[in-house]
């Protein structure tokens, strides 16, 4: 322990704490923007400046130690004029029209500037160019960037993509994509982590919403809305709702309030991908144990589109091991605009499908040229969490005071094994539990599968069935992919399946997500999905009774033709732009 | 009213005269890797608060040449602003009337022309390709990269042995290059920003004369694993001991052709002991041959008919030619082959090899302006000769040896006869050189940016000589490489930026030979990317990692404070002996020193991208 004094009183703090981690556990608070724990320690805003007895200069708090005897002054007039100073600094380059921006109110710009007390610009405006190319799934706004390298640290150092870069020098300095490309020749797998750790509204995902308000208020669509399963672990969280308030069951509820005409679980579509990855997996491992030496392990899991990418560019030797089974939203797509619009008795062109998705990836998934085996376009527009919740909120619907209601039928009934789909290691579990009653002809303790559970970047289980080994490995965040894929490239391991989230934690962390300042909530989203599925009636994908009817119904048998025309893709022929 | 009165300086003025040092030392420190065309619009701002404001072109001109460039900075421009640039350059150039408008035009016609694909590139995608690249400038300038602010830290926290350890990571000669290394790391250290640069060869030499003996490997540190493969390196010179050390280290077996009876090139056969103590050589090179499994042959000629490169090549996995600069180069002068007359090479080769040639009583002339001609100078005073004197063609300040090798050879006696080349040597009856015959010369125009000297209207000098040393410069022992069908340009062996020969895969070369001679830590950064890219070509990829926690910085002020100089022993003893003239720091000199770094690897960029290389 370190004796340390901030603003005159004695504190004893643990030795390597920077000044703003002592300060902060003593309840005071340091402001600071460019700030992110662990990612970003860079001291670039000079916000958190403190005063050091003895120092003639300040000193960031953010990345200074503490040491013995030191004596911190957090507020003196010194610090205060420097902190509001370089926030107006900060200011007057970036465009703070707050009202046209889709992080005011979650800005910590705005906050900072605000607790401050920031009024009357001192400084000349010098706001840079909006230039982008606002097709784009994801979109960088220079207007409104402030420069403090987030997004280059997140997708240098937790992603591995390197898609951002400093460009220019100087006091031009900025952040562009890397080597001066344009986003579209750049390997970003729109995973989105830049934008959720992104301090002010520089970095946003494509706002589709008007798209969903022009066919909702078109007499001739009929409006189908389907939820993914981490959306109901997070829907809430800036509506002002606890998590015990934040249900599916309400959402639901708001979705009708919004006006769509059947409001769909995503989770359904999650235990139909479970049936085609489960018997493919099957079917290999058959063919591989009768001596069919032509297979080849892993196979790996194909539902998180920002991890497809990933794989097409960085190893495209493994595409092939994909799972051909399409994403539970794909698959989702293809079956409302077939059977359901069969059932419905319309042409599929009627149907407007908006799916909810914690996950700014999926607006490239939809948009994929070949996704469209129905004959109409799948999946019409994506919606992130956070676009869901400004529809909501631009509705002015108060969801505190709406009652619960149910998913319609028979799209909106899901087993456990789909809710998990939504954190890592459950698309892994829904799977096995699946695959076991396939090879055995019965269902193994639900919960037999947890050693897939867990928030480890790269977690390895081995598991029997009927006698044979099973070597698994779950991995989340494309940092740890990346490890994982040149360990099974240089033959250092060697698994029979293999599940891939993009983003850290799983889509329960996934860039479409809600962004709170400075927290990771992606575990403890993921911890509620594991608990609905602790609490459902159904454990598993194969007794989901809307499962066996969509195959009994219309699709036949898993693997079957029906189910491969539509059911299921040849990632290698997706384009990454077009 | 007096009539005229004495102008006293106001403290105003004293000011502004200060902020004109400090913007000098600003702009010799400019950190590597800013835009230039971002930089050329600062100068002009510069130069257009500096017009006189009479002329057109330098007045209006300069401020739209500004203007005109920030449009191709913040993506305004089209390629017709790139050739309106140019115009505007060369009419102000061409038309204003004094040097203050037509010298800052020409600065951005030099660069319009000089570096046009950046203009396009910021035109064209609006991206300037020296961007982000805001590096360490010592470790920038280093050729070898050697992680300075990191050893400086360790010096700093007294953990000397740690230093040696990290600076071998990316140099293997830490004790040669803290003595003779030409420390280009200090060209732009951004402590001179506040006042001087660091003494980083002073550090470092620090750190050398306490660690003790640091061995290649720790205690229980597991050695390589043996890959099997052998690479065979001609030369046992700085580059060439580089290359074998890495190489080891990656498990690789080595073999050294050395020519010469001793290892060590030019750190041997060229740097006079009293710069570089033998035994330290010795250490040093002794040291480095335990990294593993290498041999070496000594006094053996590779290239010729006797082993020609084919056959060492059918022999080996891989080849590293490192073969350095080390044949004479002629005045071709009348007399020139009279007794008395050698070369540098001659001598320093001598006396390399412990033979040492006595001039007592003798009149010693060097010809040359380099390091080279600084030692030879200085070795033939210690060699007992009665008067030495040092011609150039040129004057003092155009010499291309450090400025502190020309002080300590004119403060340690040589007399330097700047303006004087070389005519004829005056050759006596019985065959001896008698006088070397100079031309006196006058400095004139600027040409490659070197002043250039040319003939006076003066009669030739005569100066008395009995021994003429000729050190202006050396060339390459190429031509049974050639012959072997290796490439050769200006006889340097020509290999692409991998070191790489473009027409024989599996073939290196690096080093003087290839650059022409240059510095000792230019050979030791060659040998140090051949050793890389043999390790590739051979099919692996071991990294050389960082083997030291580097410690985080010190807090404390900074306040400005002149640099600590190194100490020389006292002239009228070091004069007579090859012993080492320079003194080390003191400890509290090096405590000072070393609290002067302004950790660059932290500060600034330096954080934010981890400051520092952890292996190559």
């Amino acid at each position: 322990m370190v004796n340390i004094k901030i603003n005159g009183k004695a504190f004893q703090v643990p030795e390597n704490t920077t000044i703003l981690e002592a300060a902060s556990a003593n309840n005071i608070n340091i402001p600071h923007l460019c700030y992110l724990k662990e990612i970003n320690e860079i001291g670039a805003c000079r916000v958190c400046v403190v005063e050091v007895e003895g120092l003639e200069k300040l000193v960031s708090s953010c990345n200074t130690k503490v040491q013995e005897g030191m004596s911190v002054l957090t507020n003196s007039p010194k610090v205060r004029q420097a902190r509001k100073i370089n926030v107006e600094l900060i200011l007057s380059q970036h465009n703070a029209r707050c009202a046209e921006c889709v992080r005011s109110q979650n800005c910590e710009l705005q906050s900072v500037a605000n607790d401050l007390n920031v009024s009357n610009p001192k400084y000349h405006e010098n706001i840079p160019e909006f230039n982008w190319n606002t097709k784009f799934p994801l979109i960088r706004n220079d207007e409104k960037c402030i420069k403090c390298m987030r997004c280059v640290q997140v997708c240098d150092n937790i992603q591995c993509m390197h898609v951002w870069d400093v460009a220019k020098t100087g006091s031009k300095t900025t952040v562009a994509c890397s080597a001066g490309k344009d986003i579209t020749e750049t390997n970003c797998t729109v995973c989105g982590q830049c934008i959720t750790h992104c301090p002010v509204g520089a970095l946003i995902a494509r706002d589709d919403t008007q798209k969903v308000l022009d066919a909702l208020a078109d007499p001739d669509k009929i409006t189908i809305a389907s939820v993914a399963p981490a959306v109901r672990t997070s829907w809430g969280e800036q509506l002002g709702l606890t998590h015990e308030e934040a249900t599916s069951e309400r959402l639901v509820s708001a979705l009708r309030e919004v006006g769509f005409n059947y409001v769909f679980d995503t989770d359904f579509s999650a235990d139909l991908t479970i049936m085609e990855e489960a018997s493919e997996f099957v079917d290999k491992l058959t063919k591989f144990l009768s001596g069919d030496k032509s297979i080849k392990f892993p196979m790996f899991t194909s539902c998180c589109p920002g991890w497809v990418r990933f794989i097409k560019t960085e190893f495209p030797d493994l595409v092939p091991q994909l799972s051909s089974a399409k994403s539970p939203q794909q698959m989702f797509g293809a079956i409302i605009k077939t059977w359901y619009a069969q059932i419905l008795g319309v042409e599929p062109e009627k149907i407007y499908h908006v799916s909810f998705m914690p996950c700014t990836a999926k607006k490239y998934e939809c948009d994929v040229s070949v996704m469209n085996s129905s004959g109409a376009r799948d999946v019409d527009v994506v919606l992130t969490v956070r676009e869901l919740d400004r529809l909501i909120r631009s509705e002015g619907i108060d969801v505190s005071k709406l009652p619960e209601g149910v998913f319609d039928a028979p799209l909106g009934t899901a087993s456990g094994a789909g809710h998990i789909f939504g954190t890592t290691g459950g698309v892994m579990e829904a799977a096995l539990r699946t695959a076991y009653n396939f090879v055995t002809g019965k269902n193994p303790d639900p919960d037999a599968f947890k050693d897939v559970r867990g928030y480890d970047g790269w977690k390895e289980a081995t598991f029997e069935i009927a006698g044979n080994k099973l070597k698994i490995a779950v991995a989340n965040g494309l940092g740890n992919i990346r490890k994982l894929c040149e360990a099974i490239q240089s033959g250092k391991v060697d698994y029979h399946f293999v599940e891939c989230m993009a983003c850290p934690t799983g889509c329960a962390g996934g860039g479409g997500q809600p962004i709170e300042a400075g927290k990771e909530l992606g575990a403890d989203r993921g911890r509620i999905l594991l608990a609905l599925d602790q609490k459902s009636n159904l454990r598993f994908s194969h007794e989901n009774p809307s499962i066996k009817q969509c195959y009994a119904e219309y699709l036949g048998k898993p693997l079957g033709e029906k189910s491969h025309h539509l059911l299921h893709t040849d990632q290698s022929k997706w384009e990454l732009w077009r | 009213m007096s009539r005229l009165s004495i102008t006293n300086t106001t403290h105003a003025q004293e000011t502004v005269e200060s902020l004109h040092r400090d913007l000098e030392r600003r702009v010799i420190s400019s950190p590597p890797g800013s835009c230039p065309l971002d930089l050329a619009s600062s100068f002009l701002k510069v130069c257009a608060a500096q017009t006189c404001g009479k002329c057109v072109p330098c007045r209006i001109g300069l401020p739209q040449l500004e203007k005109l460039i920030d449009d191709v900075t913040e993506n305004r421009a089209d390629m017709s602003t790139i050739d309106l640039i140019e115009k505007t350059a060369q009419t102000i150039c061409d038309s204003a009337d004094c040097a203050i408008g037509y010298e800052a035009a020409n600065m951005v016609l030099k660069g319009v022309r000089g570096f046009r694909d950046e203009y396009v590139e910021h035109v064209k995608n609006h991206h300037c390709t020296f961007g982000g690249f805001k590096a360490v400038p010592c470790v920038t300038l280093c050729p070898a990269h050697v992680d300075i602010p990191g050893y400086i830290a360790l010096v700093n926290a007294g953990k000397f042995a740690d230093a040696v350890r990290l600076i071998r990571k990316d140099n293997p000669f830490p004790s040669v290059c803290a003595m003779v290394c030409e420390h280009p790391c200090e060209n732009k250290c951004r402590r001179g920003i506040v006042d001087d640069a660091i003494n980083i060869r002073g550090l470092k030499l620090y750190a050398i004369d306490h660690s003790g003996h640091v061995p290649v490997y720790k205690e229980n540190q597991p050695k390589p694993e043996q890959t099997g493969k052998r690479v065979a390196i001609i030369g046992g010179g700085p580059s060439g001991i580089s290359a074998a050390y890495y190489l080891a280290l990656m498990g690789h077996s080595v073999e050294i052709f050395e020519q010469r009876k001793q290892l060590g090139g030019m750190l041997r056969y060229g740097i006079p002991s009293y710069r570089l103590p033998r035994e330290v050589l010795d250490e040093e090179i002794n040291t480095l041959l335990t990294a593993g499994d290498i041999k070496v042959h000594k006094e053996i000629s590779i290239g010729g008919e006797n082993y020609p490169l084919a056959k060492l090549k059918s022999e080996f996995d891989a080849v590293y030619i490192a073969i350095g600069a080390h044949t004479d180069k002629s005045l071709r002068i009348e007399g020139e082959k009279s007794e008395g007359v050698m070369s540098a090479v001659t001598l320093l080769r001598r006396i390399g090899d412990n033979d040492f040639p006595d001039f007592t009583g003798k009149k010693v002339v060097v010809v040359g302006g380099g390091n080279v001609a600084m030692d030879c100078a200085r070795s033939s005073l210690r060699l007992n000769a009665e008067k030495v004197t040092l011609a150039y063609r040129r004057r003092k300040e155009d010499m291309t040896a450090l400025a502190e090798e020309v002080e300590a050879t004119e403060v340690e006696g040589c007399e330097i006869l700047e303006l004087a080349a070389p005519l004829k040597v005056e050759v006596g009856s019985d065959g001896k050189a008698k006088a070397l015959w100079v031309q006196q010369q006058m400095i004139s125009n600027i040409k490659a940016g070197r002043p250039a000297p040319k003939n006076a209207t003066a009669e030739p000098i005569r100066i008395e000589a009995d021994i003429i040393v000729v050190a202006i410069g050396q060339g390459i022992e190429s031509k049974n490489f050639e012959n072997s069908g290796v490439a050769v340009k200006w006889g340097c062996i020509e290999a692409l930026d991998s070191e790489e020969l473009a027409n024989m895969p599996g073939i290196f070369a690096g080093g003087d030979c290839v650059s022409g001679p240059a510095t000792v830590i230019r050979a030791i950064a060659a040998g140090k990317v051949a050793a890389a890219n043999i390790d590739e070509y051979l099919g692996y990829h071991h990294p050389i990692e960082l083997p030291v926690e580097i410690p985080e910085p010190v807090l404390h002020n900074r306040p400005a404070c002149g640099r600590v100089k190194m100490r020389e022993r006292p002239i009228d003893q070091r004069i007579h002996d090859f012993k080492l003239v320079e003194k080390g720091m003191s400890e509290e000199e090096m405590q000072q020193e070393s609290n002067r770094c302004l950790r660059c690897d932290y500060y600034g960029f330096g954080k934010f991208r981890e400051g520092r290389e952890f292996k190559w």
